[in-house]
């Protein structure tokens, strides 16, 4: 049984501010809940004004600051739209930390690559704030607006190299090409990491480059949740095991699981 | 002020339990609750072998409810005694094992298993799940299969056996009988209601396993009444349950007749629910100058 020290609390927003075009960052007031985080975890949170739409909503954890944690969204639907429209000092119910989260190098160990897609890019600032080694993220989006918090991870000191598809800002393309770039790149960076969020396909890809250049790989999955505390079984996932593979769970084993773990024939 | 009650020879200390497949196995909810303060702990379904589980997306979101096709993933009989069992034991308040089977052979042999295992508080039979090809509801809609599947299984243990009923049948009253004439000591009402949901631009189901089971509180008062019905119908307690969110939702099951009730979906966004409901019970009997929850069960005024 993996122990997980989870609290459900009602907090207080402290601001709730767009970021750029859909995307928002929220900052909650939790206490008990902000010590306790740890890189690659995540909140559930249920967002009362909602009414007939019942479940909480999972958001990647993105910065902890004193009795304060923050998740950057996208505006994508009901949960997300109705959580856009709170205020300052109006109350979620929160739970969390939740989920296995990244493996944290330890000092004069591996040297991270982080590879996001989009507002995975949250999900991995504790990580590389966390981390000993500085490394370089890799982000990649569609267009300018969908790279966010390049500033911060620039202020962690980190090497930030950008792609869109539009070429809007940093190099054209997907951001595999400079991650391929580097891991091709003599001679190599010593203990090379890999660790990504994104969606599943650009998941999926970096998965497979990882493998190619047998580098170690942690991935953030993103699957649909519904409790969030691993007793509902819809955020699934196929993970091998010995002789086979079986439906783990996002929220409990995961999110992040070794890329060599994932079942990927299986996944849908 | 009495909040017991008994379902078969199982005292429960009071009413609320958790409905199947909803809390796990109790374990999973244990730093966000005191289990307890439960009236019983109701885990996930469990067959003889393990099971992988539907194909995702296994749930979608619908106006108050959701639908859902999981498949009863699970560990297994051996499975499940190995990795759960070691913490469900060690619960002040009892334990009732969800069970299903493929053949009328099975679910005897997952029963005798935990009669033999000792410590365990009632057994649910499960012979309403609509996600499963072969097994669940295909048991629960048939009135000889059903008598046949709960005889089987009054004649292997004398564990409190409680089947839980499908909705997705023309009238529950003959098909509770049938429970209850086989030697049933109480009856589930209900499991989720067969349903589907499809996205319109992809014309695409939006479960994998193309349709699934309706719950939370859309399924209420279709739970409700089938909880009317089954109370005219049998003498055996009732345990209603249907999107339960609060004490008064838990309060209408057992005007309608049921004994207990269990807290369900809701444990999925609310895990307090449950403990919510029985403190507002309190209050209600309190306000109401009830001493005993039994004088809320099936007081229904039917005026002519």
């Amino acid at each position: 049984m993996l122990a997980v020290l989870m609290l459900e609390q009602t907090v207080q927003i402290v601001s709730n501010e767009r970021d750029t075009d859909s995307y928002f960052r929220l900052v909650l007031r939790a206490p008990l809940i902000a010590p306790l985080i740890q890189p690659g975890q995540f909140a559930h949170v249920r967002v009362w004004p909602l009414k007939d739409a019942l479940l909480r909503r999972p958001f990647s954890i993105f910065q902890v600051s004193g009795d304060t944690f923050s998740i950057l969204y996208k505006t994508v639907g009901k949960g997300t739209d109705a959580l856009a429209r709170l205020g300052v000092g109006e109350e979620l119910s929160v739970i969390a930390p939740l989920g296995h989260g990244f493996t944290v190098p330890e000092r004069g160990g591996e040297t991270p690559l982080l590879v996001a897609g989009g507002y995975g890019m949250a999900a991995m600032y504790l990580l590389a704030q966390r981390s000993p080694q500085r490394g370089i993220v890799f982000v990649g989006g569609r267009r300018r607006v969908d790279i966010l918090c390049e500033t911060e991870f620039r202020a962690l000191g980190w090497d930030v190299r950008v792609t869109t598809e539009d070429g809007s800002h940093g190099e054209k393309g997907l951001v595999t090409e400079p991650l391929i770039a580097e891991l091709r790149r003599k001679p190599p960076v010593p203990h090379r990491k890999v660790f990504a969020c994104g969606p599943t396909g650009m998941l999926k890809a970096v998965g497979k480059i990882a493998e190619e250049y047998n580098v170690p790989a942690e991935l953030s999955m993103d699957e649909h949740m519904c409790c969030g505390v691993g007793v509902c079984l819809t955020c699934v996932i196929p993970v091998k095991t010995g002789n086979g593979w079986e439906y783990q769970r996002t929220c409990t084993e995961g999110p992040v699981f070794e890329a060599r773990q994932v079942e990927w024939e299986e996944t849908r | 002020m009495n909040l017991s009650i008994k379902i078969g020879k199982l005292k429960l200390p009071n009413p609320v339990m958790v409905a199947s497949g909803t809390f796990g196995y109790g374990v999973e909810y244990a730093q966000l609750l005191d289990l307890n303060q439960l009236g019983a702990v109701v885990v996930k379904g469990i067959r003889l072998d393990p099971v992988r589980g539907n194909a995702t997306p296994r749930t979608v979101e619908v106006a108050s409810g959701l639908i859902n096709a999981i498949g009863l993933q699970g560990p297994g009989v051996d499975g499940f005694i190995k990795k759960y069992w070691p913490f469900l034991k060690t619960l002040k308040v009892p334990t009732i094992i969800n069970i299903w089977g493929t053949t009328v052979e099975e679910y005897a042999e997952v029963v005798g298993r935990f009669d033999a295992l000792g410590g365990v508080g009632a057994l649910e039979l499960n012979v309403s799940c609509p996600n499963i090809k072969k097994g669940g509801a295909q048991f629960g809609t048939d009135l000889k299969l059903l008598a046949q599947v709960v005889a089987a299984c009054r004649k292997v243990t004398k564990l409190p056996l409680i089947t839980k009923m499908s909705p997705n049948v023309v009238g529950i009253g003959p098909f509770a009988q049938a429970a209850e004439d086989a030697g049933s000591d109480a009856l589930s009402i209900m499991n989720s209601y067969p349903a589907m949901a499809i996205d319109i631009e992809t014309r695409r189901p939006k479960l994998a396993n193309v349709t699934g089971g309706l719950t939370g509180p859309c399924i209420k008062p279709i739970a409700v009444k089938l909880v009317w019905d089954a109370a005219r119908a049998v003498k055996i307690p009732i345990i209603g349950m249907g999107g339960i969110q609060n004490a008064g939702d838990a309060i209408e099951f057992m005007v309608a007749g049921a004994t207990a009730v269990a807290v369900g979906t809701a444990n999925f966004y609310e895990p307090q629910t449950p403990l919510q409901v029985i403190a507002g019970l309190r209050e209600f009997m309190e306000k109401h100058g009830m001493k005993d929850v039994k004088e809320i069960i099936g007081s229904v005024q039917i005026v002519k």
